[in-house]
């Protein structure tokens, strides 16, 4: 029983801020937005979220990779997040269900990162220093060349991301029921795709700039608008069009997180770039229109505050009981709803799968209408 | 819903004495609820026989009631205090059966009084085996499948339909599972069927479907009016199922459950508290999960607070007593503040950024012939809880917490074992299989090999494992030679400065403890403190409390207040438990009082020292020397306090006065010097004091010449010792040999003392508090039992109750003499021995007792505060007369509480090694009360020599 070789890595803010550790997964250099994670489990649900994609991912949790990785918790089909930083990496796993270990499934991925950093003191840094970029090298390990590289990472804030991570083509997942769901995909989680699918939505999937005709053609019951990266506002540019053509069709909408932001874009909600965004498995959420509070899964980095939602165009139906910042609107002028956490979960607690039904019952109301 | 407005008047109801499975984690709850409900302005009325305890103080509730927990007592307090509601989830099993058995009379129904916390049906349906199978299968939660047998036959037949064996026999209705058990073959199938189907009243066995060696997990539950819950905190069990929670080594968060099986995990648990009520409060739930599959089976829920609760509770920061109170008088969850972070909302899920570890601690060693295989029937007297940043540093802390001479998880010196001894441990549980496990990596066993045989989940092991590589490094090494990083990654790693040494020692010279604290002061190697915040440092928090790490940043600022650090317990155990916690928390309010920044450092999630808003700062550390003195370093208090926390402070004191750090109080000389009984009998002599005629040995042949000298029967006993531990009676030569032989194996380092043993005295326990100048005595207790069982096993009466005058005056005379001579400055405790109107000096204690918060709540007077304010430089002069007076009318009686029921095989007779987990108290008017009868009638029977 020797101990294992270990290579040298270096973690760099754009701040100078500069710590160092033990190289794990792909031998390299990344950079991106620094974001934390609070979630004890769930660290390969986390990785896949097309919606980290191009951030450097803390994970608070000390030990990563415990029970190693599974296909059946892929969230997309590849990882998503540009780097990864933990305190205490486990190379070893104990999941006999497993298919192998995290850190064989980050080199096959490629994803450079860093263990062994006192990833508490990096949260207090950005919680008070607020969000900000950073870099992370294995090969490459002079500390002020990190720091500049940090700093000409590009920012966040502007940045249109979910082109990267939309499919490139359409495509079906048939479901055993009466609905037609059209999903726009700006980096959709597979738990979105499942939960839809069980409330018998047969989804087509159509890559973020597919055309109206395109989508008209299919002739859907219902619109989903999925979550994704990048800063809402900059997605928006090519993004509001479809939104606007499928609030003008007056058929159910549903949206989640970039979705979220996108329709209140388009009804002119303002959507800004938070100081710390809010990423993790603990958050609760109340209900306004049953009191009822729910842990939610939330990662997102731009939100809305309270005092921007113009009660003409939306009511608040959901609120953060931690900063009572917006995560839910019912729109008044076509019949939809987003949220702006995940209620998909994956990873994180169940409360929220009720949404999904919530989505299903205006679809059904609006086959029973037709009906009549 | 805001607070309920219907009730004004609520009783809670204690869990009275200090028992295996139920000890002072509830004096935790209690303690938070009366506060909850008081500062929400509530009257509270209290109940509960355990003077120890620190929720039975005048100040938590408006009215306390000292009395014994029976269903009289409860309709009398009822009766006199007219409450509107009563809450019993706080008080354990104890308060909620009792208020079960009032319920079936429909006791607190027809009075208009309401039952909070718990819907009394609930209580039912968990208690009722066969109504909770029949409600989870409702539900749809999956359990070990299993069905009863009338016959041999039918058994077998079942053993078939379960897939075979093993499988678990429960004869139905014996109690405490007697005849019950696992079953690995078929010849075994045969005999214990039989024999179950004998000893079961209704011929009838349970044939249960065996999950042996699956995971086990524990989740902690909360639940608002509005059908809110959020699940508080996850422990996972390292010890496989079988081996029960109390038992078990545990930590928190879980390690081993992916995100879907976990989410799994947490829907059950939500819809299982729904299923069995409605009501508000605390839960807690137990799952079994086969290791390789998704299969997750319930095990039980237990709808109240326990002792999980008070381990999550302080594993996260989140206080789920007072918070589960706060539900239980109509608040929601969204309605309260996370009152760690201030400013974020109580209903949400505490993400952490650390590894708790657990650690029960034991007490067999004062059981012989005690059958030390750990089993479903708990057998711990305590625990330990330790916080580091990884799992093998809090593993580490966590054997330095147990304060069992370990240095940590081995590497420090004490193991020698063979294979065959290691795997002999390793294939059953004992409390010390981790040790083995660390042995057998140590003699290069693969973690495969040692998971087949402990069912232990493999990542637990991995990490063991890589103690072990770490410690072969450092054995290659030598203190000129290591470097910087490698000692950095063992204190990483939760390794002692004493491991080191001892690592160290094994190529090179010879290295001690101190050479590696030096060592890594050259390095500037020294440890962070960091927040226990609920919310993995996401917003900020305002609570102080800390825990060490060795990592890049400290959080804990320091202030320019003048501190004390008062050293707390650490794990319970007999001879030291709840008492000292009590006069810890006291020390911390005097402290206070007196204008100081009070430091509590202690590692027993059970207490109320370690609430979070007890001290002004809080350390939860193992109260370890290398732990201590780093917090000392850290925060420069004028001093430390260690009369307060048993021998486990009292112990560390040398080493505080070598390094010249200020100890409160009597002088540390002095204390040392009350252990010395040649110093301490010389001091006798010259203050013309009587004392047994004894002798100090080394050897079994010294003791057998000072035996003869003195004279049998004689007692034995090691010093530096609490709770009599190894303290035995001899009559004659041979016991004499064999006793110190004992001794000798177990305390090598200690001489020992054979004392003239006083036969037929009447012994006496006197606590006293002395300024310099001014003796108080808090209380004279007169044993029942005879001189020869311990004092924390005897019934004791205040004030005494058939001694002389003159013996009293004497005695009250010597103790001032005791205090003068011996500067004694705060607690005095002495004992003494009566023959008539002789009285002879027994021990004398310069410390807090396990006898100071019984003095306290049977005379109305704050004893320990009274000690720790002239500790720290306050006259007695200075005290109210309220302060000073007793408001004890008659006789309050002490009586003890033995685990005896648990180890049935141990024989159940007393003598001078202290064998009781816990107390009560009780006020009685005359001597004709079956209290002070019964335990004077039978007085004589069980001394053991």
């Amino acid at each position: 029983m020797t101990l294992p070789e270990r290579d040298r890595a270096v973690l760099a803010l754009s701040d100078g801020t500069v710590e160092h550790g033990w190289a794990i997964g792909k031998k390299g250099l990344t950079g991106g937005e620094l974001c934390f994670n609070t979630s004890m489990t769930g660290y390969q649900e986390i990785f896949t979220d097309p919606s980290y994609y191009g951030q450097l991912m803390m994970m608070t949790y000390p030990h990563i990779g415990n029970y190693g990785t599974m296909e059946r918790d892929d969230e997309a089909p590849k990882v998503m997040i540009a780097g990864l930083i933990t305190r205490a990496f486990s190379e070893e796993f104990s999941n006999p269900m497993a298919d192998g270990s995290l850190q064989k499934y980050l080199e096959r991925n490629e994803v450079v990162g860093i263990s062994g950093v006192d990833t508490r003191k990096i949260v207090r840094h950005i919680r008070t220093k607020g969000v900000m970029n950073a870099v992370i090298s294995s090969t490459e390990l002079d500390e002020e060349k990190l720091v500049q590289k940090a700093k000409d990472w590009p920012m966040m804030k502007g940045l249109e991301l979910a082109s990267q991570v939309t499919p490139e083509e359409a495509q079906t997942v048939h479901a055993d029921g009466p609905y037609k769901v059209a999903a726009i995909d700006y980096g959709m989680k597979q738990n979105i795709v499942n939960n839809l699918q069980e409330r018998g939505c047969t989804l087509r999937i159509f890559p973020a700039k597919t055309s109206t005709e395109e989508i008209e053609e299919w002739d859907p019951d219902g619109f989903f608008f999925s979550n994704g990266p990048g800063d809402p506002n900059a997605t928006a540019e090519y993004a509001l069009e479809t939104v606007n053509y499928a609030k003008d069709t007056g058929i159910p909408i549903f949206g989640i997180c970039l979705g979220h932001q996108l329709m209140a874009l388009s009804e002119g909600i303002e959507v800004d770039k938070m100081y710390v965004g809010h990423r993790g498995a603990n958050q609760p959420v109340k209900d306004l229109d049953t009191g009822l509070v729910n842990i939610t899964t939330q990662n997102h980095g731009f939100g809305i505050e309270r005092d921007k939602v113009d009660e003409e165009k939306a009511e608040i139906t959901h609120i953060n009981l931690n900063d009572n910042s917006v995560e839910g609107l019912r729109f008044k002028n076509f019949p939809g709803f987003s949220m702006q956490y995940h209620p998909e979960a994956s990873p994180g607690p169940h409360d929220s799968f009720y949404l999904f039904d919530r989505f299903v019952e205006l679809l059904e109301e609006q086959q029973t209408e037709q009906a009549e | 819903m805001p607070r309920r407005d219907d009730i004004h008047k609520i009783l809670i109801i204690g869990s009275g004495p200090i028992v295996i499975g139920q000890a002072c984690e509830f004096d935790y709850s209690g303690s938070q609820a009366c506060v909850s409900l008081m500062e929400d302005g509530y009257e509270v009325v209290l109940i509960n026989s355990n003077p120890a305890t620190i929720m039975t103080d005048p100040m938590m509730a408006d009215e306390v009631y000292l009395r014994p927990l029976t269903v009289d007592s409860i309709k009398e307090v009822v009766k006199e205090e007219q409450p509107d509601a009563v809450l019993p989830t706080m008080g354990g099993q104890t308060a909620l059966n009792l208020v079960s058995d009032l319920q079936k009379e429909n006791f607190f129904d027809a009075r208009g009084i309401n039952v909070i916390g718990v819907n009394i049906d609930a209580v039912e349906i968990t208690e009722d085996r066969q109504r909770f199978r029949e409600l989870m299968e409702e539900i749809g939660i999956d359990q070990c499948k299993s069905r009863t047998a009338d016959s041999l036959l039918d058994a077998k037949e079942i053993v078939e339909e379960l897939g075979g064996l093993p499988i678990v026999i429960r004869p139905s209705y014996t109690l405490g599972g007697t005849g019950g058990g696992i079953v690995w073959n078929y010849d075994e199938l045969e005999k214990k069927v039989l024999r179950g189907l004998e000893l079961s009243p209704v011929h009838q066995v349970l044939i249960e479907e065996s999950i042996y060696g699956w995971k086990e997990f524990e989740l902690e539950l909360l639940r608002d009016n509005n059908d809110n819950v959020v699940i508080i905190c996850t422990v996972e069990n390292v010890d496989p199922l079988g081996i029960h929670t109390g038992d078990s080594v545990t930590v928190a968060p879980s390690q081993t459950l992916t995100d879907k099986q976990y989410q799994k995990m947490r829907d059950q648990a939500i819809k299982m508290m729904r299923s069995i009520g409605d009501f508000a409060g605390g839960c807690n739930v137990q799952f079994a999960v086969e290791p390789g599959t998704d299969n997750i089976y319930a095990i039980e829920i237990n709808p109240r607070v326990s002792r999980s609760s008070a381990l999550a509770s302080k594993a996260t920061g989140y206080p789920i007593a007072k918070i589960a109170t706060k539900l239980a008088v109509g608040y929601n969850l969204d309605e309260l503040n996370n009152q760690i972070t201030g400013n974020t909302s109580a209903c949400f899920e505490p993400a952490i950024d650390y590894v708790i570890t657990k650690v029960p601690r034991f007490n067999f060693e004062k059981f012989p012939n005690v059958d030390e295989e750990l089993t479903t029937q708990m057998k711990a007297v305590g625990e330990v809880m330790s916080i580091g940043r990884t799992f093998t540093e809090s593993l580490n802390k966590a054997w330095q917490s147990l304060e069992i001479g370990r240095a940590g998880l081995g590497a420090d010196g004490y193991d020698d074992p063979d294979r065959k001894t290691v795997r002999q441990r390793l294939m059953k549980p004992h409390w010390d299989r981790l040790l083995h496990v660390r042995n057998a990596f140590k003699m290069g066993t693969s973690v495969e090999e040692v998971a087949d045989i402990t069912q232990y989940d493999p990542w637990f092991l991995q990490q063991i494992r890589h103690l072990v590589s770490l410690e072969n490094r450092t054995e290659g090494q030598t203190l000129e030679d290591i470097s910087k990083e490698d000692l950095y990654e063992l204190k990483q790693n939760g390794f002692s400065d004493e491991q080191i040494a001892y690592l160290l020692s094994q190529t090179g010279e010879k290295v001690k403890e101190d050479d590696v604290r030096e060592k890594r002061k050259e390095f500037d190697l020294k440890p962070v403190f960091k927040v226990v915040d609920t919310c993995a440092a996401e917003f900020p928090a305002e609570t102080p409390y800390f825990y060490s790490s060795y990592e890049g940043e400290n959080e804990s600022e320091t202030s320019d207040k003048p501190k004390v650090m008062i050293l707390g317990s650490g794990p319970n155990r007999i001879g030291q438990g709840i008492e000292f916690d009590y006069s810890c928390v006291h020390a911390v309010l005097a402290a206070q009082e007196m204008g100081y920044e009070a430091i509590m450092v202690n590692c027993n999630p059970e207490t109320v020292s370690t609430d979070f808003d007890i001290a002004d700062k809080l350390y939860f550390e193992p109260v370890y020397w290398e732990r201590v003195l780093d917090i000392y370093e850290h925060e420069q208090p004028e001093g430390v306090i260690l009369q307060v926390g048993g021998q486990t402070a009292l112990k560390l004191g040398k080493r505080f006065e070598k390094e010249g750090i200020h100890i409160f109080g009597t002088e540390f000389n002095m204390i040392d010097f009350a252990e010395d009984r040649g110093r301490f009998s010389n001091m006798l002599k010259k203050l013309d004091i009587p004392f047994p005629n004894y002798g100090t040995a080394n050897t079994v042949d010294e003791a057998l010449n000072i035996a003869n000298r003195i004279g049998y029967p004689v007692l034995i006993r090691p010093s530096y010792v609490l709770g009599g531990e190894g303290m035995r009676i001899a009559i004659k030569e041979d016991e004499l040999i064999e006793y110190t032989d004992r001794i000798l194996d177990t305390h090598p380092e200690n001489a020992f003392l054979i004392d003239r043993f006083l036969e037929d005295a009447v012994e006496v326990d006197v606590d006293a508090v002395y300024d310099g100048d001014e003796m108080h005595i808090a209380g004279i207790m007169q044993h029942i039992e005879p001189a020869g069982v311990h004092s924390g096993d005897s019934s004791a009466v205040l004030p005494p109750y058939s001694m002389s005058d003159t013996a009293i005056e004497k005695i009250k005379k010597y103790h001032e003499m005791i205090a003068d001579e011996m500067n004694i400055v705060g607690f005095l405790n002495v004992q003494y021995a009566v023959q008539g109107d002789d009285v002879y000096v027994l021990e004398a204690n310069p410390r807090s007792t396990r006898t100071i918060p019984f003095l306290a709540k049977a005379t109305g007077r704050p004893e320990a505060k009274i000690a720790v304010r002239v500790m720290l430089g306050d006259k007695i002069k200075n005290f109210s007369k309220k302060d000073l007076t007793s408001t004890l009318e008659h006789w309050a009686i002490k009586e003890p509480v033995f685990p005896f029921d648990k180890f049935p095989e141990v024989k159940k007779e007393l003598g001078p090694e202290m064998k009781s987990t816990g107390e009560t108290i009780y006020f009685m008017k005359d001597f004709n009360d079956e209290h002070f009868k019964k335990p004077y009638e039978f007085k004589n029977m069980y001394l053991s020599k």
